[in-house]
C-alpha cells in the first residue's frame, strides 16, 4: 500500500518542448512525462511531430523553446552524444546503421565507448543473439534485410546499456513473423526494466505492447491514456485511427 | 636499356612518392570529411619551415626537425579546425573559399616573418650510379615512407577506435552522435591528421627544393589534382592516382622536362572530370556495385 502512494520516478519530462524549422512549427509546447520502466507509445498522423519530438529528446535536433529534463537532469541543452553516454539510446526511423560497414563494425561503433575492451566481444555476441541475428556471420550491412537491419540497430542501441532506449518504427517493413519477434523483443526488454519510447504506426503492435499511449496531431499533444482508452477515443479514432 | 628503364622505374616511383605524400593528408580530410582543404600547400610549407628552424638554427637532425614539424604542423591543423573548418563542415563550398582565403594569409605571414627564403638542407644519404647515372637514396627512402604511410593510414582506419569513429562520423554523422561517438571531436582528430601529414612532407621534401613562402603552392596543384582524379576514398583513390598520374609525369619528365610532367597531370584532372567525375575510386566501387547486382540477379534467376 505505501509502494503504491509513493510516486514513481520520472525518467523523462519534457516540458512545453516546440521545433520550429524556418517558418514551419513542427512541434508545438508539447509536454509528456514517463515513469521509469514505462513502455509509451507515441502515435499520430504523419506529420503530427512524433519524429521531430525524437530527435528533440535524442539532442539530434535542438529545441526552439522548453525544456528536456532526463533522470532528473535537464538536458536541454546538452549535445546528442553527451546525452548518449548519460543513458539514452536511440533506433531512428530509416534504420540508422552504417550499410559500407560490416555488422561486427557497426557494433563495435555503439559498443567501443561503453564496453571494456576485454569484454567486448563477448558483449557484441550477446547483443547480436539477443535480436537473433548471430546466424549471418559478418556481412556487410547492406547485403542484410531490412529486418536485420532493424535488429542490429536495437542492438546498438542496447550496447551502450542504456536506461530510455527510444524506437522510431521498430515495426516498419517487417513481415508478420518479424514483427511478432519484434513486439516480444521490445516487451521482453521493459520487464527486464527498460524503459521503451517508441513510435508505431501498426496499431496491432501498439495494442499488443503499450502500457500508455500519447498521441500527437499536428504538433501538438492531442490525447493521452491507456491502450484502451486511446483507441476508443472517439477524436482520435476521427484523426487518426479511422484513417488507418 | 638497362639504364633507360631503370629511369624510368626511378622516376615513377619518384613521382608515385612525391604525389602520395604531398595529396594523402588531403584525401583524408576530403574524404573523410569532404573538406577540400586549398590551405594544404601552406601546411606543407609550414612543417617545412619548422623543420629547417630545428635543423638550420637549433642544429637539430633532420629526422628530429622532421617529427617536430609534422607533430607542430599538426597543431596549427587542431586550431585551423577549432576556429574556422568546424563552421564548415556541412557547406562544402565555403570551406573551398575559407581555406583559399587562409592560404593566402599563411604565406603572407610567412613572408613577413622570415623574409623572401630560407637556408636549405642538404640531401642526406649520398647517391648511387646505374649504367653512368646517378640516383639520391634519399629519394629511395621517400618511396619507402609513401608506401608504409599508405599502410599505416589503411591500419589505422581500417583497425582503430578512432578509425572506424571517423568513418562512422564520415558516413552519417547524426547516427553516430546518438551512439555517443563525438563527431566534432573525430572531425577535429581528422583534420590534425591531415595536417600532420601535410607538415610531415613538407619537413620530407625540404631537402630537395629551395625554402621560399610559396613552397607549398609547388604541392598544391599536384596534390589538389591527386585527390580529383583518386575520388573520395582517401586510400584507394590516392595510391590509384599516384599510381595513374605517375606514369604520366615520369613518361613527360623524361622525355621532355617537367613542365611539360605538369602539364600532362592538369590535362589528367581535365580529363576526369569530363570523363570520371567521381575519380578512379568512385569508378571502381560503381564496377563493385555493378557486379554484385549482376551476381544477385543471377541468383535470383536460379
Amino acid at each position: 500500500m505505501a509502494n503504491m502512494e509513493t510516486p514513481k520516478e520520472k525518467i523523462l519530462i519534457l516540458d512545453k518542448v516546440s521545433k520550429q524549422f524556418g517558418g514551419i512549427q513542427a512541434v508545438e509546447d508539447f509536454s509528456m512525462s514517463m515513469d521509469k520502466g514505462e513502455l509509451r507509445c507515441l502515435i499520430g498522423p504523419n506529420g503530427a511531430g512524433k519524429t521531430t519530438v525524437f530527435k528533440m529528446v535524442m539532442g539530434v535536433y535542438p529545441a526552439s523553446s522548453g525544456r528536456i529534463v532526463f533522470q532528473g537532469e535537464d538536458i536541454t541543452s546538452i549535445s546528442a552524444s553527451k546525452r548518449a553516454r548519460k543513458g539514452m539510446s536511440i533506433k531512428m526511423q530509416v534504420p540508422g546503421v552504417y550499410e559500407e560497414l560490416t555488422l561486427r563494425e557497426n557494433m563495435r561503433i555503439a559498443a567501443e565507448n561503453y564496453v571494456p575492451k576485454k569484454q567486448l566481444a563477448e558483449e557484441i555476441d550477446r547483443l547480436i543473439e539477443l535480436v537473433h541475428i548471430q546466424d549471418l556471420g559478418n556481412p556487410q550491412v547492406k547485403n542484410m534485410s531490412h529486418g536485420q537491419q532493424q535488429w542490429l540497430e536495437i542492438a546498438m542501441a542496447l550496447a551502450s546499456n542504456p536506461s530510455l532506449l527510444l524506437l522510431d518504427e521498430p515495426a516498419a517493413g517487417l513481415g508478420p513473423e518479424e514483427t511478432e519477434f519484434t513486439a516480444e523483443l521490445v516487451t521482453s526488454l521493459n520487464k527486464q526494466g527498460l524503459s521503451i519510447l517508441f513510435i508505431e504506426h501498426d496499431m496491432n503492435f501498439v495494442r499488443k505492447i503499450a502500457d500508455q499511449v500519447t498521441v500527437m496531431y499536428y504538433g501538438k499533444k492531442f490525447a493521452e491514456g491507456s491502450i484502451d482508452e486511446i483507441v476508443n477515443d472517439e477524436r482520435v479514432i476521427q484523426i487518426y485511427l479511422g484513417n488507418s | 636499356m638497362f639504364g633507360d628503364i631503370f629511369a624510368y622505374i626511378y622516376q615513377f616511383i619518384d613521382s608515385f612518392a612525391f604525389l602520395v605524400l604531398a595529396a594523402l593528408g588531403m584525401a583524408i580530410i576530403y574524404g573523410m570529411m569532404g573538406i577540400t582543404n586549398m590551405a594544404q600547400g601552406e601546411l606543407i610549407m609550414i612543417g617545412a619551415y619548422v623543420t629547417d628552424i630545428m635543423v638550420c638554427n637549433l642544429g637539430m637532425p633532420l629526422i628530429i626537425g622532421i617529427i617536430i614539424g609534422t607533430v607542430f604542423t599538426g597543431f596549427v591543423g587542431l586550431l585551423m579546425d577549432r576556429l574556422i573548418i568546424k563552421r564548415l563542415y556541412d557547406r562544402p563550398l565555403d570551406s573551398v573559399v575559407a581555406t583559399w582565403g587562409l592560404s593566402i594569409a599563411l604565406a603572407q605571414l610567412i613572408y613577413i616573418i622570415f623574409g623572401p627564403s630560407m637556408t636549405g638542407v642538404s640531401i642526406p644519404l649520398g647517391s648511387f650510379k646505374v649504367a653512368g647515372r646517378s640516383y639520391s637514396y634519399y629519394r629511395l627512402l621517400l618511396v619507402a615512407i609513401a608506401i608504409v604511410l599508405i599502410l599505416i593510414t589503411f591500419l589505422v582506419f581500417k583497425y582503430t577506435k578512432f578509425g572506424l569513429h571517423s568513418r562512422a562520423t564520415m558516413q552519417n554523422r547524426e547516427i553516430a552522435n546518438s551512439l555517443g561517438v563525438n563527431a566534432n571531436k573525430m572531425n577535429a582528430g581528422t583534420f590534425m591528421l591531415g595536417s600532420a601529414l601535410a607538415g610531415l612532407c613538407g619537413g620530407l621534401y625540404l631537402p630537395t627544393m629551395s625554402l621560399t613562402p610559396s613552397y607549398g603552392e609547388s604541392f598544391l596543384v599536384q596534390s589538389f589534382v591527386t585527390v580529383l582524379v583518386g575520388g573520395a576514398d582517401p586510400l584507394l583513390g590516392t595510391v590509384l592516382a599516384g599510381g595513374g598520374l605517375g606514369i604520366v609525369q615520369s613518361i613527360l619528365n623524361m622525355k621532355f622536362n617537367t613542365f611539360y610532367g605538369k602539364i600532362g597531370i592538369l590535362l589528367m584532372a581535365i580529363l576526369f572530370i569530363r570523363i570520371l567525375p567521381n575519380g578512379f575510386s568512385g569508378y571502381f566501387n560503381g564496377v563493385r556495385l555493378k557486379m554484385k547486382l549482376k551476381k544477385e540477379k543471377n541468383r535470383g534467376d536460379k
